[in-house]
């Protein structure tokens, strides 16, 4: 892409001042005598989706989890919006690998599930719910169970489910891998325009390198033993060019070239 | 059941022991089994009965009170021992020592505590079935997938919140499997405990048909009493095949 300087000046110093929605601060984690997490420092801008990629046993789920207070981390910090986290807060919501759905409650009772916990009123949660059952491609399921969705249909339940507690911090754990490649692209697209139009800051762990090319404002890439943050990489493609055009992006392409190189030698 | 291609009524294998059972009564082998017939002439004479209702209502009243009890102490005890390292590694030898011990031989040291009535009947059934049902219960609970459990703490759900909303539907499986085993045992414990300290209910009308050598009357209340803990127990698996659909997916 071809910027004038101006622009290219202009794009820097909005880099430089950035919004920091989620600040981890010198962050370790150790599983007996497992390193899972050493000393590791990364920021994620507000309104943009950061990829953790890297191969297994990088860290990346870890980071994740102590993000959302699932662990506690050994050493370190984590800052959301300008808080120290404890635990588990409002201001973020986690989409899971699995997907972590009620079997034994229909999606209305799954998406609106997060706010049943927070005492909000059944009238209002379903209402809510609703909207977010629609905003996924899922109207006319709001009265199935899990068990009778295929895995994709499963997992924009998990979606729903997190968009309708309304935190401002999105936390998905692989949650793609679970669902086969063809409904996987479409979340992929549908994720952009989620990132476009929600204003919320995600956070992706993912293995795909293509995944995280496609869909990422930036991407953190993990290296294990020790683990630790390899580089941050901005692929800064033009999505103007429409979700299908991307993949032949030449930026695009590149991107997934670099990083494959800098991984190829982690996997065995 | 299937024979030869063809299929049988559920419970068909029940007529072969009967029409069995009816041949060595008319054979008069022993007093000890009169003709099948007879029993059931027997159990329609006497069901009517005030001495049997009253029997019936004495050993309902003690084996539902039993369960009750085994119930709802059993299952958050269960499902606390599934949550919590701590009290798991406290309470865990206890319940495989009652769960395997012979709790009639306890029974005695029940009627030194707690005297000759209706209360002790009712911790004996308590005590046969409330062991399998923490253990089951914390089975259940111990393989709930971790991910729900992180799912319903990242949402915030309180403790009381995670286990009424979480654990228990998540376990349910595996409770009702327990419950269900746990009230076949209740019913042994009634009867031990209405024989031992003190004769009533059922146990009583045992006593009494027992030393009176009246066999058909004997067989008469056993096949109630079977009729009565084969209902229940197929009814929880009723129950508990309704909620299998999700066993497999949890």
């Amino acid at each position: 892409m071809v910027m004038s300087q101006t622009e290219s000046a202009f794009a820097d110093a909005q880099s430089l001042e950035q919004d920091i929605a989620v600040s981890v601060q010198g962050v370790s984690k150790n599983y007996g005598a497992v390193e899972a997490l050493k000393n590791m420092s990364l920021d994620f801008p507000r309104g943009q989706l950061t990829s953790l990629l890297g191969p297994s046993g990088c860290g990346k789920t870890t980071l994740l989890k102590i993000i959302a207070g699932l662990l506690k981390s050994d050493t370190g910090k984590i800052i959301v919006n300008g808080k120290p986290v404890t635990g588990p807060g409002p201001n973020r919501a986690f989409v899971f690998q699995d997907f972590a759905l009620l079997p034994w409650a229909s999606v209305m009772r799954n998406v609106a599930f997060g706010l049943e916990l927070r005492g909000v009123a059944k009238s209002e949660r379903e209402d809510k719910a609703a909207k977010y059952i629609n905003d996924v491609g899922l109207a006319g399921f709001e009265g199935a169970y899990p068990h009778e969705l295929s895995g994709g249909m499963r997992q924009r339940v998990g979606l729903a489910r997190a968009l309708s507690v309304d935190a401002n911090v999105l936390l998905l754990d692989e949650p793609f891998s679970a669902v086969d490649e063809q409904t996987r692209r479409k979340f992929q697209e549908d994720l952009l325009a989620l990132v476009a139009n929600e204003n919320k800051t995600f956070i992706f762990v993912t293995h795909s390198i293509e995944e995280a090319v496609y869909c990422s404002d930036q991407i953190a890439l993990l290296l294990p033993r020790p683990s630790r943050v390899h580089e941050i990489i901005r692929p800064n493609i033009n999505r103007a060019i429409g979700v299908e055009s991307i993949r032949r992006a030449p930026e695009y392409l590149d991107i997934v070239d670099q990083i494959w190189a800098s991984l190829r030698a982690y996997v065995e | 059941m299937w024979f030869k291609g063809y299929k049988l009524p559920n419970m068909s294998s029940l007529l072969i022991w009967g029409l069995l059972w009816e041949i060595t009564g008319q054979l008069e082998l022993t007093f000890f089994v009169p003709p099948l017939s007879e029993v059931f002439v027997t159990l329609f004479n006497i069901i009517g009965t005030p001495a049997f209702t009253k029997a019936l209502y004495e050993t309902a009243v003690a084996f539902l009170g039993g369960v009750f009890f085994a119930i709802v102490i059993g299952i958050p005890i269960g499902i606390f021992m599934g949550r919590s390292r701590l009290l798991d590694e406290l309470l865990l030898p206890w319940v495989n020592i009652f769960v395997s011990a012979p709790l009639t031989a306890l029974v005695p040291v029940l009627m030194v505590l707690f005297g000759f009535g209706l209360k002790s009947i009712i911790i004996t059934t308590t005590l046969f079935g409330i062991w399998i049902i923490i253990l089951n219960t914390r089975a259940g609970v111990r393989q709930i997938n971790r991910s729900l459990i992180e799912m319903s703490t990242s949402f915030g759900a309180s403790p009381m919140d995670a286990f009424t909303k979480v654990y228990f539907w998540a376990a349910l499986p595996e409770i009702l499997g327990g419950v269900r085993i746990g009230v076949i045992r209740a019913v042994k414990g009634v009867i031990i405990g209405q024989l031992l300290i003190s004769i009533v209910g059922f146990g009583a009308l045992f006593e009494l048909y027992a030393s009176n050598f009246l066999m058909s009357h004997f067989w008469a209340v056993l096949i109630v009493l079977f009729a009565l803990a084969f209902t229940i127990s197929e009814f929880l698996g009723y129950l508990e095949r309704k909620v299998s659909y999700y066993a497999a997916s949890r």
